[in-house]
This record gives structure tokens, C-alpha cells and sequence, in this order.
């Protein structure tokens, strides 16, 4: 199907699936109950999870199959979130062309930077990619204050009049599709359960899926094993006569066009831009995503990337009191002692949560969630062959 | 005239830090080839070991005087150091006020125990993985590390005083033959710049003159040999590791006064130490120091008033424009070995 082999249509119809069926799977509890604020299938959480998730697979094109590690991604990011609002502000309230200005300018720097930062490798390329990062950061934040509105970022006012959009002085335009605003949708309640659908999340959605699809394209295609060449074996590929430089920029300016991508679409739904975006701790938190999804996988960049935006959204709003009640069942002493211990990990402290995580993945599962989920499948499998060869009386398999 | 050596001078500060924690990452990685990132958070802890001695020195205890009384009319609840009741009120403050200094004493055990506990627990296991690995390793480590010092210390940034005699000014002008308060500096920080040049002294000095150093040096130079010869060489690599850390630690105590430490201070030096480190050359101690002290004073050139009018923002971005610079002209850095990380 559409040039996947098995597997990967596979993988491409389940990914299509989760993320159509999102605001069902993502609510799974019913509202009121106890466990509602677990649920994540609220649109401005989804659309956080597509909008990473695209990053992140940007990402894992450059460090997943080259093995470049760059600390400067969100510095992309951040030209994207630029050049999307001043589309919206200045062009058209369309999303589009917003987003399609973003993923050009987004790639012309990533042009920029990579053809310099691609001279070197290895933590060379890391410190590299890291200072221009900062170097826009801190430019964004000082110096080009009238292109990006400094420290207060930049959003649409009622001042800004759009080439093509017919705004109403003084009316704060929104972001829309051929008209359809960004946040239009509607809610189904079924029993007590309250799904929302969310037109910009579709949206977000829609360009995962096409993210995703180019991604298993490229892993797939001779320009991916290129890629892969580049990470195996820089030296032998040199002695075939080939240049790995072209490869490398080539995958440093699709990343960078992913990055730029995801910053438009984060505009499309989030009219507003910070500098913030663009510091180097954003650039960790993809690296972190990636990582901690499966560097190197197909799925696992957006694993990850949903995996922290829930920590980030829904664990770190865990208080003592829902603890407490968690524990309830407990004796009194041993419940304080269990809620005293638990609650350092969550709620605010979700960030020491994710490290340890994230440590425990580096050191014991370099191939990050995904590897852990093919060695649990492949111990179940194990152990159900082994059961079923043992003892033939019909008991259930661990599967 | 005086502008630059104000400049200079206001630079070296913040270049003694920069220097001290670059010194302790060639350190690490020219023994043990490890990319620290957690180093950041070493210096952090250290600052944090000042936050918490200052504490335990005023640690104390309630005592109800009798011969005062608050505005009810009750006796007066006093809180009363214990350092009080040992020393005597007089030698009792003076210990409080020179907390951050003997927090030195204290740091030095605690920080080496870390850099032990982290050598072995953790780093050892990263020798035989490839770089990224490392870098990503320790950088969950320093996540943990500084949300860990979050938990117990929260968010905001702690105060912790220099000793009231080092509050002032130098007026370093008249010594030179300026005008008095044309060159101030304040005391505490010339304090910093000879407690940097102290350390980094010792450790050249520990390298070069004792047996020790020696092995330590030739293990640099050839792991393989040393361990031929006999030599565990290991063990005292890890020892570098936490004299290394112990070298982060110190720079970060005796910086609490100037920065009053948070959580998340470390991350920001890191990011500029790792700068330094890769402009002064990979592997190489004086490039680390001579890069630090210069990407110090370089900064603080740039943010001169003529100099950010001429060149608006030059300030922000200096120290990564000059590490464009010579990454790209000089790819082994100022004074890097040939043959370490060269790629």
C-alpha cells in the first residue's frame, strides 16, 4: 500500500487509526469519575501530542539514522513559530500558507547552520548546533526585538490587518482554514463519557500522518540506508568514494523542515510566539523524547513524544490530596508513609520522575520504549511457546 | 585606559568560574574520555554545600529571656544559635558570617563522595559506549541531580552573604595611579579570582610534581601502557573524577555569594563551560583555563556601552560567535592535543 511493504502499512494503519480515534482512546474514563483528570483527550493536549510527535520524527531523521546528535533543534522550531505569524499577521489569517512559510524558512536555516555545523561531528556537532541555538535565542530575545517582539513574543492584535483576510479594525483576527476557525468542533457525550473533536487538531493530526508517512519512506528508500551508512561506518563509506556531507545535510535540513513543520502548526493552533521556544532546553526535550521513545525507530520518536507531554500535563497535576485518596484503602500510618513517598515523583516533581526514567532508558534500553515493548513481546512469546509445549491442557497464555 | 581594566577585571570572575568548571571537565574527560554533562550540576551542588552549612551553623534553638518581652507583654522568645552557646556570642557570629568560606572544608569530602558515587555507580559502565551515550546519560544525571536539590531547597534562588569584611569595594584605580572610584571591584570578587587561581594552581601542581600526577599524566597519555606496567590505573582515574568534582564543587561555593544559588544554575554554566572546554581544545588543561579566563573578558568587552551600541546584541551571542569561529578555523581548539576527539 501507497509503496509500504507489510509491516510498515502495518505500522502506518495503526498510527492512523490512534490518531483519528484519539479523543476516544485519549478519554477513556467518564466525566466526574474520579479518574476523569487522567484523560488526555482534550484538544489543546492532543494537539501538543501530534505537534511533538512531529517534531521528535524530524528529529530521529538526523539522530536516529545519522547518529548526529544536535542540541539545537528548537532553534528551528523557532523560526517556524516566526515565520507562521507573521504570515498570519501580515498575509493571510490562513493557516496554510502559514504553515508552508514556516517549513521554508525553517529549512533555509537549517540550510544555513547545517552546512556549518556539518564540517564537524561528533560532540564537535553537538556544541555547534547548541551555540547557533542560543545565538538565536539570545538574538530573538535582544537584538531582533521588532522582528519578534523580544521578551513578550509576538500574537495577533486587532491592529494587524492581513493582506487577504477581511478583518474588521480593531477585531482580533483567528487563525482559520478556508474559513473554518482552529478552534471550531464539537463535543459527543456518550453516557457520561464527553469526547471532543477539534478541527485544529485534525489538522495537527492530518500533517503527523504525513510526517509519519515521509518518515517511513525515508527510512525505507536508499537515501535512508545512505543515512544509516553514515552512522554504521563514516570511513568505509569515504573509501567507496562517496561523501557522506550531502546525506547529512540533506537529513539536517528535512529534520530542520520537521522542526520548522511543527513550529507553524503550534502557531496555527496557538496564535503567540516566545523566544522561550527557542532555548536549549527545548532542544533537550525533543532529544529526551527521542530517546526516550526509541532513537532509530519508526514509532518511537512519537511514543516519546506523547509519553513526556502526558507526564508534562497530566502527572505533574497529581496533588497529596488525589494520593491521599489513592491510598485511602491503606492503614492510616502506612498511607502517609506511601504518599510521602510517591508524592517527590509526581506532580511537581514529574521532572525527577522523567530523568530517572530517562536514565534508566540511556543505560538499560538504548533502543528506548519501543525496544522495551519488542523484549516484552518476545518473553511473552517465549514463555506462551514454552507453556503451550509443556502442558497441553488449554491454560491461557501470557499473550 | 580605565574602561578596560575595569572590563578586565569584571571579566575575570566570571572567567575563574568558567575556568574552574571547564578545568574540571578536560579533567574528566581527558582521564576517563567521558563527556560530563552532569558537571553543570556538580557546580550547582557545590553552591548548594554553601546553602546548606550556612544553615547548620545557624541552626539553632529557642530560648525564652526573661528579662524582655514582645509586644504582649509575654517574655521574649529569642532564637538562639547553638554556635552561640559553644563559641560565645561574639565567636558564635563570627563563624555564621564566614559560613560560605568554611563551607570550603565541608565541600571538599561531600563533592569528592559524589564524584566517587558517580564514577562507580554510574560512569564506569559508560567507558565502552559511544559519546552520545554518555552525553545523554549525564544529562538525565543532572536532571536528577537538580530536581532532586529543588525538592529539598524549592525553587528560589538562596542568598548566602560573603563575610561582612569582603563587602566593600577595592579601589583597585589608585593603586595604578587613576582617580579614586574611577576602578571598583568589589572585594569578594577578587577573593573568587585568587581562590580560582589557587585551585587551578594546585591541581596543575598536583599533576606535575607528585607521583601521583605523574601516573595520572602518563594514563592520559596511554591507558593501555600504564595498565602494562602494572599500574591500576582505574583506580586513580576515579579519584581524578572526584577531585574533579571537588574542583566544579569549590568553584560553585565560593560563587554563592556573587549568584545566590537555585536549582537550575548549573545547566547554565554548563552550557558555556562546554564552550569553553571545546575553544580552549578538547582534552588540553591550560586551554581549558586560558579559554576560560578569555571567553570571561571577552565577554565582558562585548557588553561595554560603545560595544553593544556599534553592534547591538554582540553581548548575547559573543562567546558562541567566537566558539563558531575557531571550531570551524582551528578544529582541534586553542591548545588541543592532536589526536583526541578529532573527527
Amino acid at each position: 500500500m501507497l509503496g509500504l511493504n507489510k509491516n510498515d502499512a502495518t505500522l502506518f494503519l495503526v498510527v492512523l487509526a490512534l490518531t483519528m480515534l484519539a479523543p476516544f482512546i485519549l478519554n477513556p474514563f467518564p466525566e466526574g469519575s474520579g479518574m476523569a483528570q487522567f484523560n488526555a483527550g482534550y484538544p489543546d493536549l492532543m494537539q501538543r501530542f501530534v505537534i511533538f510527535g512531529i517534531f521528535a520524527i524530524g528529529f530521529n531523521i538526523l539522530f536516529g539514522l545519522t547518529g548526529y546528535l544536535s542540541f539545537g533543534h528548537a532553534a528551528f522550531l523557532g523560526v517556524g513559530s516566526y515565520a507562521a505569524i507573521w504570515s498570519l499577521k501580515l498575509f493571510t489569517l490562513d493557516v496554510i500558507p502559514a504553515i508552508i512559510f514556516a517549513i521554508i524558512l525553517a529549512g533555509a536555516f537549517s540550510l544555513l547552520v547545517g552546512f556549518i555545523s556539518l564540517r564537524r561531528s561528533g560532540i564537535y556537532f553537538s556544541i555547534l548546533t547548541l551555540a547557533f541555538a542560543q545565538m538565536s535565542y539570545a538574538l530573538a530575545y535582544s537584538v531582533l526585538t521588532p522582528l519578534t517582539g523580544g521578551e513578550t513574543g509576538l500574537q495577533i492584535k486587532g491592529t494587524d490587518t492581513p493582506l487577504l483576510s477581511n478583518v474588521a479594525d480593531g477585531e482580533i483576527g483567528r487563525a482559520n482554514l478556508l474559513g473554518a476557525e482552529m478552534s471550531s468542533g464539537f463535543d459527543m457525550a456518550v453516557g457520561s463519557w464527553l469526547f471532543t473533536f477539534n478541527l485544529g487538531y485534525y489538522i495537527a493530526a492530518v500533517a503527523m500522518l504525513i510526517a509519519f508517512y515521509l518518515s517511513i519512506r525515508i527510512f525505507r528508500s536508499p537515501f535512508g540506508m545512505m543515512l544509516r551508512a553514515v552512522k554504521s561506518n563514516q570511513q568505509r563509506m569515504n573509501y567507496t568514494g562517496l561523501s557522506p556531507k550531502p546525506y547529512t545535510l540533506a537529513a539536517f535540513v528535512i529534520s530542520g523542515m520537521y522542526a520548522g513543520l511543527a513550529g507553524g502548526l503550534m502557531v496555527a493552533m496557538d496564535t503567540q510566539v516566545g523566544p522561550e521556544r527557542m532555548f536549549w532546553t527545548a532542544s533537550g526535550e525533543v532529544v529526551i523524547m527521542t530517546i526516550l521513545g526509541g532513537a532509530g525507530t519508526l514509532l518511537g520518536p512519537v511514543l516519546g513524544a506523547g509519553f513526556i507531554k502526558y507526564f508534562e500535563n497530566i502527572v505533574s497535576k497529581i496533588n497529596k490530596d488525589i494520593l491521599h485518596n489513592w491510598f485511602a484503602f491503606l492503614p492510616d500510618g502506612f498511607e502517609d508513609v506511601m504518599v510521602s513517598l510517591v508524592y517527590p515523583f509526581v506532580g511537581k516533581g514529574w521532572h525527577l520522575t522523567l530523568g530517572i526514567l530517562f536514565m534508566l532508558v540511556v543505560i538499560f534500553l538504548p533502543g528506548g520504549l519501543v525496544e522495551g515493548g519488542q523484549r516484552l513481546i518476545g518473553l511473552f512469546r517465549r514463555k506462551s511457546k514454552s507453556s503451550e509445549a509443556g502442558k497441553a491442557d488449554g491454560t491461557e497464555p501470557a499473550e | 585606559m580605565d574602561q578596560i581594566i575595569v572590563q578586565i577585571l569584571n571579566g575575570l570572575d566570571k572567567g575563574s568560574a568558567y575556568a574552574l568548571i571547564a578545568l574540571g571537565l578536560t579533567l574528566i574527560f581527558g582521564t576517563l574520555g567521558v563527556v560530563n554533562f552532569a558537571h553543570g550540576a556538580l557546580f550547582m551542588l557545590g553552591s548548594f554545600c554553601a546553602v546548606i552549612m550556612s544553615r547548620i551553623l545557624s541552626a539553632s534553638h529557642t530560648v525564652i529571656d526573661e528579662t524582655r518581652t514582645d509586644f504582649l507583654g509575654n517574655p521574649l522568645k529569642v532564637d538562639v544559635p547553638y554556635v552561640y552557646d559553644w563559641f560565645g556570642e561574639a565567636a558564635g557570629q563570627t563563624i555564621i558570617d564566614w559560613a560560605v568560606p568554611i563551607s570550603i572544608l565541608f565541600a571538599i569530602p561531600v563533592m569528592i563522595g559524589v564524584g566517587f558515587i558517580m564514577e562507580r555507580g554510574l560512569i564506569k559502565h559508560f567507558y565502552k559506549r559511544p559519546h552520545a551515550d554518555q552525553i545523554l546519560v549525564t544529562f538525565g544525571l543532572a536532571i536528577v541531580l537538580q530536581e532532586v536539590i529543588k525538592y529539598f531547597f524549592g525553587a528560589n534562588p538562596i542568598q548566602t552573604p560573603a563575610p561582612e569584611a569582603f563587602t566593600g569595594s577595592l579601589d583597585f584605580g589608585v593603586w595604578l595611579g587613576f582617580d579614586p572610584l574611577t576602578i571598583m571591584y568589589p572585594y569578594w570578587r577578587l577573593v573568587y579570582f585568587l581562590f580560582a587561581a589557587l585551585i587551578i594552581a594546585a591541581v596543575f601542581a598536583f599533576l606535575q610534581f607528585t607521583t601521583f600526577g605523574m601516573v595520572v599524566r602518563a594514563g592520559m597519555a596511554d591507558r593501555e601502557t600504564v595498565g602494562i606496567l602494572g599500574i591500576d590505573i582505574d583506580k586513580r582515574f576515579t579519584l581524578m573524577f572526584g577531585i574533579a568534582a571537588a574542583v566544579a564543587g569549590l568553584a560553585g561555593v565560593m560563587y554563592a555569594p556573587i549568584v545566590a544559588p537555585n536549582y537550575h544554575m548549573g545547566m547554565d554554566f554548563l552550557v558555556l563551560s562546554f564552550v569553553v572546554v571545546v575553544v580552549g581544545g578538547m582534552g588540553s588543561l591550560p586551554g581549558a583555563v586560558a579559554a576560560g579566563f578569555l571567553l570571561g573578558i571577552l565577554e565582558s568587552f562585548a557588553s561595554m556601552p560603545w560595544m553593544v551600541d556599534k553592534l547591538p546584541g554582540i553581548n548575547q551571542i559573543i562567546i558562541y560567535l567566537v566558539a563558531i569561529i575557531i571550531l570551524l578555523t582551528r578544529p582541534r581548539g586553542l591548545m588541543g592535543r592532536k589526536g583526541v576527539m578529532e573527527d
